[in-house]
Order: structure tokens, then C-alpha cells, then sequence
């Protein structure tokens, strides 16, 4: 992360957890504005709005099928939407690459990490930075990563896929940051993890949101991401069905019965058995 | 965070399909393998103690229980046999490369990858008939040597680029049978191309210089043979050094593991298979060079053997992997060379001489019976290599 996003991120996150109302006036750092998407015949998504602050920690929430991981795709560039606009930092980019906003600051950590196994940790994490010419930037952004993760460190030179989930999950989110993110979108961060591991993941998310970084986060495990997140929305067969503040959010029974499906117990450490149906 | 993380020494979970290998019940097929797999090293191992037997006494009962009339081999033969092996070895192992790399990035197998290498062979045999003419070949055969090197990879680069762009692009999310045969389209496209634009005959490169057909006192092998190794050995060489430590060849492998990934990385993954077309392009022109040198003619249907035994030799060495690539082809070409008098002249088998090819795709045989993903392939999981 280079100096002056840290510095600007680092200031808004003061008062993140009242995110929401100071960043009213601010224009917002990445945003769906009535975004529609197909797959072939399939509307994924509809009208779905989402804003993006700098320095906040969001998240967005829906079962199965809800259309959370087309947000992702259209976000990135991998799905074109058909109507509506997705506009990175005041730009419109819905017709751009995805290598043309990854080079303006937006990166994903993707769902089981999918770190490349056969590479070592140190390859994966250079080829976070592959767009980057700044050499001196790079090797500064690595020590960065150690400082987080040091546990990183020690395996630079082994194969990524011979490390632990948690280690894995460590690198999935150096080798994001590699790439000098201003805004890191995190696809299912609990998925096909152990309780424990699920647990510290999302202690690595707030950590490097803690350290200045504007995090999108996309779960299916509720109680979880409002726990760590400022602001969230849920989504329901590809549409926006509640956008509140993550207090506001946990309080709201409707959030159980719009998309847990009212299960009483489904709403904690339920992760592992949706997770499985999601595979 | 450092509490809810495991033990880094904790046993990971074995994956449920590997537990499953292990538990289920053995089948009819895994006998029949087992036996089969026997049988073979069994033929082997008779084979080549009776080599044994026969060249410590001609004339001991085991040496002339299968075949009375074994000559054997003297050192200077064998020493011969292995050098050809290594030789005819290293330019298989040249253009297994090529499959190597389609099959890594891509997924399917190039078939037409042994055209390329014919096409190289002949644009060598093009350049180096004109700068004869020219009376630069004996005069300088070094320079003309590089001159038609650098034609030879640029023009096989190009077909096997245009040949991703025309025929392979267009097909990239269809399934993967569908590639392939196409690659087998393309490889009678250029043969037949070949043949119109060249003719049918056979054609050859010009003499060589004495001293590349002479016998060196080093070993007492022929100078194109050590011309071929040594030429071999440095493009893998820069193969290797290209893949493994520059940024480009990170991408390609990164490419070859998980292309959505690699393009979320902000690799151009297109532009990437292009360059790995290139590339394996580029190493089947420097074979073609190399085997034009070495043997002097050429004929529009050059590509299809050493090409079937380069793909022979990608697989031995476990297709995907670059250094079995290498090792595969030198492996193949060795056992093809020596095999014969090795293992099949001893057991009594007539007209060994002949069945070089037959030994080629039989060490694939085996090697596949025996390690099924090669012998430096990993196995993957499932999710993986869907």
C-alpha cells in the first residue's frame, strides 16, 4: 500500500464505525449505480446499487444463488452488465479489463483463496504485483506483508499449495495487497474453512482494514461478517432487499427471514453447512 | 490470530479421493494391471540379465538359451548406441517441449506441434541450400550455423503462433476433444502444404563441413552429435532460466495453473498462450535445425514421427512438466537406441534393428503402466484438472 492511500485510509477509519453517516458528501471509492446483469437468460443481478466508501468495511450478504458472486465478476470486469454503470473512483468502467482496474486499485481475494499451488509463496505473491513497475515499491509492499503476516516469511520459498488453509488464506491476501489495492473485494472469506481458521480470517480482515485498507466483503455467514463490517446489504435473488448499518443490521429480524429462510439455528456457525451446498 | 491457527506441523487432511484409492475394493482391471505390470518388468529383467550373462561369456548356457546367435556389444558399440540415443534423445526432448507447454496453458495436445517441427527443418533446408549457393556455408559455417538458427525459430514461431490464432483461439471454450482434433487437421494442412509448396520429394541440406562429420578423439563421437547435444542443452538451458525466473515465465505458469486467477493478476492471458505458442515454436525450429544437421533430408512427412515421440516423451516425463519433458525425450531416445540390442536381441527377437519405433512407444507403455502421470508428473487433484 503505497504511503498516501494508507495516509487518507488511515484517517477515514477513525471513525469507521460510523461509517455510513460521515461519508455521506465523500464520493465514493467504487460503486454499482442500477446495475443489471444476465447469464445467458438468467438475470443475476437487478438494479442493485452499492457505494463504496474509502476506509470502510462493508459487506454483502445472500444465500446461495443470490447474485454475490455475479457483484463480484461485474465489479472486476469478468461479466459485463447489460444496464447501468460500474464506476471505479468517479470513472466509468464498465467496458474496461479487468487488468485496467486491478491497475487503478481494485483486487479480490478469491473464494478458497485459489493461490497458485505449484508456485512458491514468494512467485505468488510477485505475481500480485504483476502490473507494477515500481521495483523499490514492490520489494517495500513485501516487507509490508511480512510485518502482517510474518508468519509468511518463513515460507517464501515453498510451494503455496504445501502450506496450511491458514497460512494459504495469509498469502491469498498478501499476494492482494501485492497488487497495491485501494479497495480489496473478499469473495467468501469463511468458505470451506475450519471454525477455527474462519475465526481468524476474520481477524486478518479487520487487521488489515485496521491498517487503512477499504474492504468489499461478500459472505453468506451473517453474524460473522456484521461482527467485523460498518455498513452491509443483503441481497436476494439478485436484488437489494435490506442496506443498513451492521448494528442495525444484526437488530433486524427481517434479515433472518429474508434470507436465512427463518432457520432458527442457521444463523451462527452455519458457514460450514452452506458452504458444502455452495460447492 | 497466531491462537486460532493450528500447529504448523498439524497433519492436513488426506482429500477424501485419495482416502478412497486407498480403501476400495481392488477390480478385475487392477489385477489384469498388476499382472500386466509384472509381466513387462519380468521381460525386462530376463532381457537384460541374458545381455549380461552374454557379455560376461558368450557362450554361457543363459546367453544362448534365448538366442543362440547373440553377438553382443562391444564398448565402443555401446558407447555409440547411448551417444545416438542422447543425440536423436535431446531433440525429442526439444520439441516435447512444445507439447509440454500447449498442454500446460491449454489443456489439450497440440498434434500439429510435429509440423511445426517440420516446418522448421525446412525452412533450415531453404536457407542453408541458398547460402550455399552463395558459397557462405563452407566459408563460414559458424555464422550461416546462427543465420539459419534465428531464420528457423522465427518462421516456426510464426506458423505455431498463427496456428493458435486461426485454429486453436477460436475454439477456447469448446471441449477439449474438439482442439484436438483439429490440431490433427492442421497437421495435415501443413504436410500437405508442405508438399504443394516444396514438392514431395525428398530434399536435402547441404554437406557439412569435415569437421562437424568426423570423429573426435573426445569419445570418438561424431562432431554433429556433440553439436546437437551441446545446442540442445543450452536452449533448454534458456527455456528453463525464461520459465522459471523471468516475469513473463511466471505468468505462463501461472496461465498453466489458473487462468481466471492469473487474468485477475492482471496477466493477459491471451497475449500469454501466444507467447507459449511462440516459444514452443521457437524449440521445434531449433530441433528441426538440429535434425536436418544430423541426418540431411528432409521430406514433408519429417514432422510426424519424431513428433508422435516427442508427445511419447512429454507423457513419460509427465506432461505439463518441463524438465520431464527433457528427461523424457533424452529417456526415449536412449531406449530406442540401446533398447534393442539390450533387452530384445538376448530374449531372441528377430530383426532388432528394426524395431526402434516399436521400443520407443513401448517404454511409453510401460512407463504409463507403471507410474500412470509420468515420471515427474504430479498427480492433481481433482479440482484441479477437472
Amino acid at each position: 500500500m503505497s504511503t498516501g492511500a494508507s495516509g487518507a485510509a488511515g484517517s477515514a477509519s477513525q471513525d469507521g464505525g460510523s461509517g455510513a453517516a460521515s461519508t455521506a458528501e465523500r464520493t465514493p471509492l467504487l460503486e454499482m449505480r442500477r446495475v443489471n446483469a444476465h447469464y445467458g437468460a438468467v438475470h443475476a443481478l437487478r438494479d442493485v446499487d452499492l457505494s463504496i466508501y474509502q476506509g470502510e468495511l462493508v459487506c454483502l450478504l445472500g444465500g446461495n444463488a443470490s447474485g454475490k458472486s455475479t457483484t463480484l465478476k461485474t465489479l472486476l470486469g469478468m461479466l459485463t452488465p447489460t444496464s447501468g454503470e460500474v464506476v471505479l473512483d468517479g470513472e466509468v468502467v464498465n467496458d474496461r479489463p479487468i487488468s485496467y482496474r486491478v491497475a487503478r486499485g481494485i483486487t479480490m481475494v478469491p473464494e478458497n483463496r485459489r493461490l497458485f499451488k505449484r508456485l512458491t509463496v514468494r512467485e505468488n505473491l510477485q505475481l500480485g504485483a504483476y502490473l507494477r513497475k515500481d521495483s523499490d515499491g514492490i520489494a517495500a509492499d513485501m516487507e509490508h506483508v511480512y510485518e502482517l503476516f510474518p508468519r509468511v516469511k518463513e515460507r517464501l520459498g515453498q510451494r503455496a499449495g504445501t502450506l496450511s488453509g491458514g497460512e494459504q488464506q495469509m498469502v491469498a491476501i498478501g499476494r492482494a495487497l501485492m497488487s497495491q489495492p485501494r479497495v480489496l473485494l473478499m469473495d467468501e472469506p469463511s468458505m470451506g474453512l475450519a471454525p477455527a481458521l474462519v475465526q481468524q480470517n476474520f481477524e486478518l480482515i479487520s487487521q488489515i482494514h485496521e491498517a487503512g485498507m477499504t474492504v468489499f466483503m461478500v459472505e453468506q455467514n451473517a453474524n460473522m461478517a456484521l461482527g467485523i463490517a460498518d455498513r452491509g446489504w443483503v441481497l436476494q435473488t439478485g436484488r437489494v432487499v435490506l442496506d443498513d448499518t451492521a448494528e442495525a443490521l444484526l437488530a433486524n429480524p427481517a434479515l433472518r427471514t429474508s434470507y436465512l429462510g427463518g432457520g432458527k439455528g442457521a444463523s451462527d456457525g452455519s458457514s460450514g453447512a452452506d458452504g458444502t451446498a455452495a460447492g | 490470530m497466531e491462537e486460532g491457527a493450528p500447529p504448523s506441523g498439524a497433519p492436513r487432511h488426506r482429500p477424501p479421493r485419495a482416502r478412497a484409492r486407498l480403501l476400495r475394493p481392488r477390480t478385475r482391471v487392477d489385477w489384469f494391471l498388476t499382472v500386466l505390470r509384472v509381466a513387462v518388468l519380468i521381460v525386462l529383467a530376463v532381457g537384460f540379465a541374458a545381455f549380461i550373462a552374454q557379455e560376461i561369456n558368450p557362450d554361457n548356457p543363459f546367453a544362448r538359451w534365448a538366442n543362440p546367435d547373440a553377438a553382443g556389444l562391444t564398448g565402443a558399440q555401446f558407447r555409440g548406441l547411448v551417444i545416438s540415443g542422447i543425440a536423436q534423445g535431446s531433440m525429442y526432448g526439444l520439441i516435447a517441449l512444445g507439447y509440454s507447454m500447449v498442454y500446460g496453458v491449454l489443456g489439450f495436445i497440440n498434434f500439429a506441434h510435429g509440423e511445426v517441427f517440420m516446418v522448421g527443418a525446412m525452412t533450415g533446408m531453404i536457407t542453408s541450400n541458398k547460402l550455399a549457393d552463395a558459397g557462405l556455408w563452407e566459408s563460414n559455417f559458424i555464422g550461416s550455423l546462427v543465420f539459419i538458427v534465428v531464420v528457423s525459430i522465427i518462421v516456426s514461431s510464426l506458423t505455431a503462433v498463427v496456428m493458435e490464432r486461426v485454429a486453436y483461439r477460436p475454439l477456447r471454450g469448446a471441449p477439449r476433444l474438439i482442439p484436438l482434433i483439429t490440431s490433427i487437421g492442421v497437421s495435415f494442412f501443413l504436410q500437405n502444404a508442405s508438399v504443394v509448396l516444396l514438392g514431395p520429394a525428398s530434399k536435402s541440406y547441404p554437406n557439412v563441413p569435415d569437421w562437424v562429420k568426423a570423429k573426435h578423439t573426445f569419445l570418438q563421437i561424431e562432431g554433429a552429435k556433440i553439436l546437437v547435444i551441446v545446442v540442445a542443452a543450452l536452449s533448454m538451458a534458456a527455456l528453463w532460466y525464461y520459465v522459471d525466473r523471468t516475469k513473463t515465465g511466471k505468468a505462463m505458469r501461472a496461465v498453466a495453473e489458473d487462468a481466471e486467477i492469473a487474468s485477475l493478476m492482471g496477466i493477459d492471458v491471451n497475449r500469454t498462450i501466444v507467447k507459449v505458442f511462440a516459444v514452443g515454436g521457437a524449440m521445434a525450429g531449433m530441433a528441426g535445425i538440429l535434425w536436418g544437421i544430423l541426418f540431411r533430408s528432409v521430406i514433408h512427412t519429417t514432422g510426424f514421427l519424431p513428433g508422435i515421440k516427442a508427445f511419447s516423451a512429454a507423457v513419460v516425463g509427465g506432461i505439463g512438466h518441463l524438465g520431464g519433458a527433457m528427461a523424457g525425450g533424452l529417456s526415449i531416445g536412449v531406449a530406442e537406441s540401446v533398447g534393442p540390442l539390450l533387452i530384445l536381441e538376448p530374449l531372441g527377437v528377430s530383426g532388432v534393428s528394426q524395431l526402434r519405433d516399436a521400443v520407443a512407444f513401448s517404454m511409453l507403455i510401460i512407463v504409463l503402466l507403471v507410474k500412470p502421470s509420468g515420471l515427474f508428473g504430479e498427480r492433481l487433484p481433482a479440482e484441479d484438472r477437472a
